[in-house]
């Protein structure tokens, strides 16, 4: 039991030096920038007085380690600064956003997950079937199509007709209901683009296991093919299934700012997409490491959890 | 040339279906102008008309012809992608085989970088870096670039890694080479098989990044025609029931499938498996 905790507060600790490093390069990024921020931003009809008052904004006057402590600082208490753009407090433009983006991220993994697991044991339990090849084709093809493809064939097909809507304004009045059926096409366009990846890699992992010794022996023994699948191969299978839906969840971080952005849904990727385009840096950063604090989280908890399904991988050390 | 004959003949269907896709959009490409029926940037006629006899697909939001655009869209963006990918490659293997082949602190230094950079999500990353050094073709392609080439890296000293320690690189080393030459002529063609099939797969994860750039409206800018603008900008139609808007998304899905399909075909040939 106590090894079970040292590996997580290990696993921890080293997640928390990722994410100390990928602070520094985020906010570091910007000093790698030849020349001067500020006329860069500003461009050359700037008047001097304006380029001293944005290097105050921002603080430019500092030294850089001065001014990223401060950042840090102001990060770990939830205060991200200020926008350049229009001067709000970034907390403010994040907080409601961020939480849209993980009902919608958090909805498509409601589907996809289950969707996955289920149609890759199907595929495993049937395999070389015409089922199984189907499925093998559409998942293929699923995978080199851009998101944007996806949500637009979705649009085409299902909210022409009025079946649902092909803007998600979702607004924090609306009945959770409501929510469910107007964010329902986004949520599926994620679904469809995470879902191939995660049923190939389940099918495989399954697969990988029927040719080993105590499977063999299980079948040998008279135990149907679906109790060997489920009871035998799926618990030694966990750890790579665990592994790749993590990837996929970290992919749908990606893949939810160009499907926001197709939705008019009102997240985070959203906000990030229109503040490269207006070149407000600081909201970006903010963006920026709160993608990459989630990303990094849930390859951490996909590390421990994968750990955790194999007895071997915990009391070995 | 007749061994390459006897490959390509022994190809299945889905690698053929996909070398004839692939070269179909390199003619494309590379024969633009000519196929054409209109000029890249002209406008010729209203907005969003219908497919007729004239404008063969209709015009887009400006009255610019679809057909030509979808056409120039072709040169402009694999094109770009192709460019882009090359340079990942050249960036990332130089780097990846110089790790593997000097080891110590160098392959310390450059693999932590790699390291750190890959833990950050790579359209996240690109859109941070792009807002910074400000959205350009140039700066997008060089942006692209350096962030795959952390991947090229990650399997070119992984690659490299198994090579450096066979008999016949010690050997190499005790003639004398020099470590330009131990990596262009003894481990580079040894490696040569996987980076080719990872190109394929690079050039892919590329062209998706480029497309969903240039589709959030960060990419390429217009009037340059490009296939994920021309998406964003004729959005409108498909709600209205026209599919005009899905034909450069479907563009570029195709060309994807394509190259999936080539290097599925040539990683199966690589690893040695038969039917």
């Amino acid at each position: 039991m106590n090894s079970i905790w040292t590996m997580i507060a290990q696993r921890l600790g080293f997640g928390l030096v990722t994410l100390f490093v990928i602070s520094l390069l985020i906010f570091g990024a910007l000093e790698l920038l030849p020349g001067d921020l500020a006329e860069e931003i500003l461009g050359q009809s700037a008047t001097p007085e304006t380029v001293a008052a944005f290097r105050r904004e921002l603080g430019l006057d500092q030294p850089g380690y001065l001014r990223y402590l401060d950042w840090l600082g102001g990060v770990l208490q939830g205060d991200f600064g200020n926008s350049l753009a229009n001067q709000r407090p970034i907390s403010e433009l994040i907080a409601g956003r961020l939480g849209n983006t993980l009902f919608l991220a958090l909805y498509a993994a409601a589907i996809a997950v289950p969707l996955a697991l289920t149609l890759g044991i199907l595929a495993a339990l049937f395999r070389n079937s015409l089922y199984d090849r189907a499925v093998n084709v559409f998942t293929l093809s699923s995978i080199s199509f851009p998101e944007f493809f996806v949500a637009y064939i979705l649009i085409f097909f299902l909210a022409q007709s009025g079946a649902f809507p092909s803007i998600s304004n979702i607004s924090p009045e609306m009945s959770l209901g409501d929510k469910i059926y107007r964010t329902f096409l986004p949520a599926l366009t994620l679904t469809l683009v995470v879902t191939a990846h995660m049923m190939r890699m389940t099918r495989a992992a399954i697969i990988n296991l029927l040719a080993s010794p105590y499977i063999e022996m299980a079948r040998l023994k008279g135990v149907p093919p679906r109790q060997i699948i489920l009871h035998h191969a799926l618990p030694n299978a966990l750890a790579p299934i665990i592994n790749v839906i993590a990837l996929n969840l970290a992919y749908l971080i990606t893949g939810v700012v160009v499907v926001e952005v197709v939705f008019v849904y009102p997240g985070l990727g959203q906000l990030m997409v229109d503040s490269v385009a207006k070149r407000d840096i600081t909201v970006v950063q903010a963006a920026s490491l709160i993608f990459a604090a989630a990303y990094v989280l849930l390859n951490l908890t996909a590390d421990v959890l994968s750990t955790l399904s194999n007895p071997r991988l915990i009391h070995r050390n | 040339m007749n061994q390459f004959r006897k490959t390509l003949r022994s190809a299945p269907p889905s690698a053929w279906f996909g070398m004839l896709v692939i070269a179909i959009y390199v003619l494309a490409s590379i024969f633009a102008p000519w196929i054409a029926p209109f000029g890249e940037r002209e406008v010729v006629g209203a907005e969003y008309l219908p497919w007729d006899d004239t404008y063969l697909l209709g015009t887009d939001n400006l009255g610019r012809d679809m057909l030509t655009r979808l056409i120039y869209g072709a040169r402009n963006t694999v094109g770009i992608a192709f460019l882009t990918t090359a340079l990942a490659f050249l960036l990332g293997s130089v780097t990846g085989l110089l790790a593997a082949t000097v080891g110590g602190w160098l392959d310390q230094l450059l693999s932590r970088t790699v390291d750190v950079l890959m833990a950050i999500p790579a359209l996240i990353f690109a859109l941070l870096l792009l807002t910074i050094v400000g959205t350009s073709i140039t700066n997008m392609i060089l942006v692209i670039a350096v962030i795959d080439s952390t991947r090229v890296f990650r399997l070119a000293r992984a690659v490299a890694m198994n090579i450096v320690v066979m008999d016949y690189i010690e050997a190499a080393k005790l003639r004398g080479e020099g470590l330009w030459r131990l990596i262009t002529r003894e481990i580079l063609p040894n490696a040569m098989a996987p980076l080719v099939a990872e190109f394929g797969l690079r050039f892919c994860f590329v062209f998706l990044m480029i497309s969903a750039l240039s589709f959030l409206g960060l990419g390429i800018q217009p009037p340059t025609a490009d296939w994920g603008s021309m998406v964003r900008d004729n959005a409108t139609l498909i709600t209205f029931g026209d599919i005009t808007p899905l034909l450069p998304a479907g563009a570029i899905a195709l060309l994807t499938v394509a190259v999936n399909f080539v290097v599925d075909w040539m990683l199966h040939r690589a690893s040695g498996l038969k039917e």
